[in-house]
């Protein structure tokens, strides 16, 4: 069967050209970057180079890059290494939430309808004790796209540092760090392989390092480079991103102009170009997800919990919709390797399964 | 995509749904894998320590299911029926006990979640029909068409009291393909599948309950949802209302049961009924417990149409109970029959279910009113 993926939010494929910069690095860099050997110089040399380019696709410098196991690790090391109050908003990914729930205290800001969190509650939001605001730039369910730089001065203003959680937004919205004190970014989002993100720490601003051993990173992040996942994330960051707004539209219209009652949610907020969040009445979107992927569609619906059973996303709830309107939700998040053919083969699918699921649903008449 | 029909297989983490998914994948038959996620063990967690048995839906039994589905070479999905099972089943079940009746949660899942959600689930992936573990048989008559459910063969698995609740569309949609086996063949047939699980214990009467103790879990569950118990303490009385002692709480006792009573009398006394409005537990002898005659409401008809006339039948009124001679006696309208036993019955229990048996065809079948 021809599988179709749809799902660039959850991860992307890793791209031909990471795999080829990064398996040279797998068969001969096996040296350990901090060793005193040629062995150990040459995979310094690859790690460091990986570095330049992270730094370059940012647009800062590589001594700005801590290099992480991920996002989750980049978000939890901004966020636990700042003491004091933290202000956030309730459609952070629990990286985020989860992290404030170990820091000193923290204020959880209310996005609105169309997930947007407002400048001015976070104005609201802020105390004398605040330490850190922090504020993803895209969302991951919706792709709306947050006024961070604006955000960024209004926790400035009040004395306190800014983080953003960009791991949705690097490679798919222009990236301004100049008034930004962390932000997070994910290799796995980008067409690199897992075990791989990067935290930017703005110069003289301290990080404190969360898990503790060898001086790498600058004594930021202990433990022995991942200098195979380095130089692919490195190589990813370099990769030519067509712009996919045409094609995100393509399906959206697709799917609006054949279903009836169907309504994109967060239509209103600026939008990443890949994602499409849309609500259908009356149709179970765990089932919907299924019935896809069994006809070779990845999509998905909320997020999954430990059992792999799906939940409503938090952030659907959080933009005031019901549970039965956040299960009733599929996320299209589109990517490098998407087609025209491929998304209107989409829209048949999705067309067909929304009929069918709507014949034998007791609520949607 | 294939012609052949698709099956939705029902995947516990068991012995016998594993063996269904081994045995059909086996017959050439296009399947997929689902595991229903029922109850989030996470909730009343002071109730289950790591060690308690019984809890369903735990994250093991999941690993089992997709290490199955692997073996088996079939797509496998978990689908979430939380809330579902909490509306249809966990509340109905709380609510039960606080009215002084004795709920079969078993039935309830399979009317309203086995056989309801999941065959929805089902057809609204493509499904044409599900499969289960369950041990029964389903038959269609050859001449009125109508479909039957007939007890397994191995008849100490037979699990079709818990199924009176089938509809003939649900039958219609229904295979249970363990229903003309032992439990003995189905394990060696999960060891000739290869299958990991073949001595797993089975599961146990109430899986969302921590080890059988319904009465922590309804203070527990009620306590989360501030539901407010009140004082649930109050006589234990006989018949002719002489006061033997005092209990904690009526939602503790069963009827029939004689153990837990702490009442000293001249002979072993039995719980004969439970009264919520006087928070009384009325107790008797032995021969206090025995009934001649009962209603059943919400009787639901399965291998034969509602009855019009007196019909011969043998009807379970529990899971473990013998199937007895009785009469039934149309009572009203189709959903009402009066049940008259041959010779009196030993703890007849509202709440739980009357089961219409002619042989090993199942009539259809009640709940005790």
């Amino acid at each position: 069967m021809e599988r179709y993926y749809f799902d660039h939010n959850a991860t992307t494929p890793i791209a031909p050209a990471v795999i080829d910069a990064m398996l040279p690095v797998l068969r001969d860099g096996f040296g350990n970057a901090s060793s005193i050997h040629q062995p150990g110089q040459h995979a310094k040399q690859v790690l460091e180079r990986a570095r330049r380019q992270v730094a370059n696709f940012l647009g800062c410098s590589p001594k700005e890059i801590v290099f992480t196991s991920g996002g989750t690790e980049a978000d939890n090391l901004a966020i636990l290494s700042v003491g004091g109050h933290i202000v956030t908003s309730n459609i952070e990914h629990p990286a985020i939430l989860s992290a404030c729930a170990r820091a000193e205290s923290f204020t959880l800001v209310e996005a609105d309808a169309n997930g947007l969190v407002h400048p001015s509650a976070i104005q609201d939001a802020i105390r004398p004790d605040t330490a850190l605001v922090s504020i993803m730039h895209v969302n991951n369910e919706l792709g709306a796209v947050q006024p961070i730089e604006e955000i960024a001065r209004i926790a400035h203003d009040a004395g306190a540092l800014f983080h953003s959680d960009g791991v949705q937004a690097a490679g798919r919205v222009p990236v301004n760090l100049k008034n930004i004190d962390f932000y997070s970014i994910s290799g796995h989002k980008l067409n690199a392989p897992k075990g791989i993100g990067a935290l930017f720490v703005r110069r003289g601003v301290d990080c404190l390092p969360r898990q503790f051993g060898g001086r790498q990173e600058q004594g930021r992040r202990a433990g022995t480079e991942n200098v195979p996942a380095c130089a692919a994330f490195g190589a990813a960051c370099e990769l030519a991103r067509p712009d996919l707004t045409a094609l995100r539209d393509r399906l959206e219209q697709g799917i609006l102009a054949q279903v009836p009652q169907a309504v994109v949610n967060g239509a209103n907020a600026p939008r990443v170009a890949n994602t499409t969040n849309i609500r259908f009445a009356g149709i179970e979107g765990e089932a919907m997800v299924i019935a896809l992927d069994l006809r070779g569609f990845a999509v998905s619906s909320g997020a999954a919990c430990s059992s792999g059973a799906v939940e409503p996303s938090h952030v659907l709830t959080a933009i005031g919709l019901t549970r039965e309107q956040a299960k009733s939700s599929i996320r299209f998040s589109l990517g490098l390797g998407n087609t025209v053919e491929q998304v209107d083969a989409l829209i048949g699918a999705v067309v067909a399964s929304v009929a069918h699921l709507r014949r034998l649903s007791p609520v949607y008449v | 995509m294939s012609k052949q029909p698709l099956i939705a297989v029902a995947m516990s983490g068991g012995v016998d749904s594993s063996v269904v998914a081994g045995l059909l994948k086996r017959e050439g038959a296009n399947i997929v894998g689902m595991t229903m996620q029922l109850w989030n063990q996470r909730r009343l967690a002071e109730l289950a320590p790591e060690t308690a048995t019984g809890r369903c839906c735990s994250i093991d039994d999941v690993y089992d299911a997709r290490y199955v589905a692997q073996l088996v070479g079939i797509p496998y999905y978990v689908v979430n029926f939380e809330d579902a099972f909490e509306k249809n089943v966990v509340k109905p079940f709380v609510d039960d006990y606080l009215h002084g009746r004795t709920p079969i949660p078993c039935t309830l899942c399979n009317n309203f979640i086995k056989f309801d959600t999941f065959i929805e689930m089902a057809e609204g992936v493509g499904a044409d029909k599900i499969a289960t573990g369950h041990y029964a048989r389903i038959t269609q008559n050859s001449e009125s068409g109508r479909w039957e459910l007939r007890r397994a063969l191995d008849d100490t698995k037979d699990q079709t009291y818990f199924l009176f609740g089938l509809t003939q569309t649900q039958l219609a949609r229904t295979l249970f393909p363990l229903g003309g086996m032992v439990k003995t063949e189905v394990r060696e047939l999960a060891k000739t599948l290869a299958l990991p699980i073949a001595d797993k214990g089975d599961s146990q009467e109430i899986c969302f309950v921590p080890n059988g103790d319904y009465k922590s879990f309804i203070e527990a569950y009620c306590r989360e949802q501030n539901i407010s118990l009140g004082d649930m303490s109050g006589d234990i009385i006989t018949r002719d209302g002489q006061v033997l002692g005092e209990h904690s709480g009526y939602h503790s006792y069963t009827v029939g049961q004689r153990r837990g009573l702490k009442i000293a009398a001249g002979e072993p006394l039995y719980v004969i009924a439970t009264e919520p409005e006087s928070k009384r537990v009325i107790v008797g002898r032995d021969e206090e417990l025995l009934t001649q005659a009962f209603t059943a409401r919400d009787v639901n008809w399965i291998s034969i149409p509602p009855i019009q006339a007196p019909r011969r039948s043998q009807v379970r009124i529990r899971n473990r109970h013998v199937p007895s001679d009785a009469t039934l006696v149309p009572a009203g309208d189709d959903t009402r029959v009066q049940v008259r036993f041959d010779s009196p019955q030993r703890a007849v229990t509202p709440g739980q279910g009357a089961v219409f048996y002619d042989g090993d065809l199942v009539l259809g079948g009640g709940w005790i009113d």
